[in-house]
């Protein structure tokens, strides 16, 4: 735990700085030919999108070890990550629609990745809702959520694409064209850094919150 | 006390009473369709740069504020743990 | 496996009886499914007929709804009684205790939606017996998804404070592919051009998904009891 918050300090450096060339990074792409200007919306929106899949990931895996292993450490980082899905979900779910209102017209439509998005997002929302309201021992019954909400989500992105296939869109990631997939990867990596960075800082809170309950029954004692 | 909530019922009464008077006195809606000019038209296109601007700084923001808010709630929380710390060390150990 | 499965009888039969003599749950819960639907009717029928897919939308949300009072006032009577800490103590597998009580829940929720489903019917002029046991198949498969995660958080919530609104909370996110599942097969056979391939689809992706979410929740159940 000690390595990971001697990290935090330069990894938030080196992701400022690149959020800082990410203007001009992103400058270098052409427009895309139908939506023009808006369509820049996509290179924050997209990284944050998968930097928030990535944490419900890191989330699960963690809610995992922690119930069967019981692993302190793995309880820190299973809040962190599903406290930082909770915030890159709602940078998602806020710049998605504002795009969605230029680009079709309408502030949302059901669309498939944006559903379950809400969906997830919800799975990780109860997660902290749960945490905080549910008491004494809620860190077992929210590691639970945290793994179902793993597990599951595939299922939830299944279901409701299929629910959703009479409209479908197709992604577009792979079949991006080089000008654009440059500035893509550097912004998802930016995202990546500051990701990793805000998950070591927010374990390491709720480690630090840990020993002060511990440190306080001590005093009891 | 029973005054005072009858003047405010009165009074409430009159303002929701002479709004809709003057609403009843609104025009009433065409019931033909005209054509827009060119000019209309073109500002019925949404402007793109208010949208990319306010995602852009939607992004910067809540990052930006995360960040700021996690930072100091960590400074709060380790140095309450010093000084609970130096709480249980300082007055000696207890049998 | 035999043991298990003994087991898990014996503790819905014990659910039953206590059920069969009160029979608070399956009045209260009736009830307040009717009560849903009487709201929903004045949602969603216009100049006096439902709108399109209102029958399947309005008996799947009651059902949901309906499903979540029931399994948080099950558990709420063991714990009143004190005798989930008993259960768990007993010389059985935690497997059998969660299956014990998705039986019993399984089997309250059969007959809460054998009253209701016949109602929604006649309310809504839905085409029940259009396809019966493919209607029944889905109902069947949706509510045991459904009551299988839901048992497992309920389970776990007993003893958590605010209990009331975090089940729902928690619950409705993650049954999402199975109310979505059970809502389209439905609605797809009350249409006005019936689609049954596509119903027989999603009745197969509802019966993969249960039996995804009953193995994980089997699974998950013996540590996060664990105390």
């Amino acid at each position: 735990m000690r390595f990971a918050t001697r990290l935090v300090p330069p990894l938030l450096v080196v992701a400022a700085v690149m959020f800082a060339a990410a203007p001009f990074v992103i400058d270098t792409a052409p427009y895309e030919s139908s939506m023009g200007l808006i369509q820049r919306i996509f290179y924050f929106h997209v990284p944050v999108g998968i930097v928030m899949l990535v944490s419900g990931l890191v989330c699960g895996v963690a809610s995992a070890v922690y119930l069967f292993r019981r692993s302190p450490v793995a309880d820190y980082l299973a809040v962190a990550a599903a406290e930082l899905s909770v915030v890159f979900g709602l940078i998602v779910l806020a710049t998605g629609p504002l795009w969605a209102r230029k680009a079709w017209g309408v502030w949302w439509d059901w669309d498939a990745r944006l559903t379950s998005t809400v969906v997830m997002w919800m799975v990780f929302a109860a997660y902290l809702l749960l945490r905080r309201f549910g008491g004494p021992g809620s860190e077992v019954l929210s590691a639970a959520v945290g793994l179902f909400g793993m597990v599951l989500s595939p299922f939830v992105y299944w279901s409701v694409n299929f629910w959703r296939t009479l409209h479908p869109k197709t992604s577009v990631l792979p079949t991006l064209p080089s000008p654009m997939l440059g500035p893509m990867l550097f912004c998802l990596a930016a995202f990546f850094v500051l990701y990793v960075a805000l998950l070591f800082l927010r374990a390491r809170l709720a480690s630090a919150q840990a020993a002060l309950e511990q440190a306080y029954l001590s005093v009891e004692d | 006390m029973v005054r005072k909530i009858r003047t405010w019922l009165a009074v409430s009464m009159l303002v929701v009473l002479s709004c809709a008077a003057v609403g009843a006195q609104q025009k009433p809606t065409p019931n033909e369709f005209t054509p827009m000019s060119a000019e209309e038209q073109a500002s019925e296109v949404l402007p793109a740069t208010p949208f990319v601007f306010t995602a852009y700084a939607i992004v910067w923001l809540v990052l930006i504020g995360y960040v700021f808010v996690l930072w100091r709630r960590v400074s709060k929380v380790e140095r309450e743990l010093l000084d609970v710390n130096a709480r249980l060390t300082g007055p000696g150990s207890r049998p | 496996m035999k043991d298990v499965l003994r087991a898990a009888w014996l503790i819905a039969q014990k659910d039953l009886r206590v059920e069969a003599r009160s029979r608070e749950l399956i009045y209260t819960t009736i009830f307040f499914a009717m009560a849903c639907v009487l709201i929903f009717a004045f949602a969603f029928v216009r100049d006096g007929r439902p709108i399109e897919h209102a029958p399947a939308g309005i008996l799947w949300v009651a059902i949901v709804f309906s499903g979540t009072l029931a399994l948080a006032r099950a558990f709420e009577r063991e714990r009143q009684s004190e005798t989930l800490r008993a259960l768990l103590l007993a010389p059985s597998e935690r497997a059998a205790v969660y299956l014990g009580k998705l039986f019993a829940v399984l089997i309250l929720l059969a007959a809460v939606e054998a009253l209701l489903v016949p109602i929604v019917g006649l309310l809504f002029q839905a085409p029940l017996l259009r396809a019966p046991w493919l209607l029944a198949g889905l109902l069947a498969s949706g509510t045991i998804g459904f009551a299988a995660v839901g048992t497992l958080f309920a389970a776990m919530l007993v003893r958590a404070q605010s209990r009331d609104v975090l089940l729902p909370v928690v619950l409705y996110p993650l049954t999402v592919p199975v109310i979505i599942g059970g809502l389209q097969g439905t609605a797809f056979i009350f249409a006005a051009e019936p689609n049954f391939d596509m119903a027989r689809l999603w009745l197969s992706m509802l019966v993969f998904f249960d039996a995804v979410f009953v193995t994980l929740a089997l699974w998950t159940f013996a540590p996060v009891m664990t105390e």
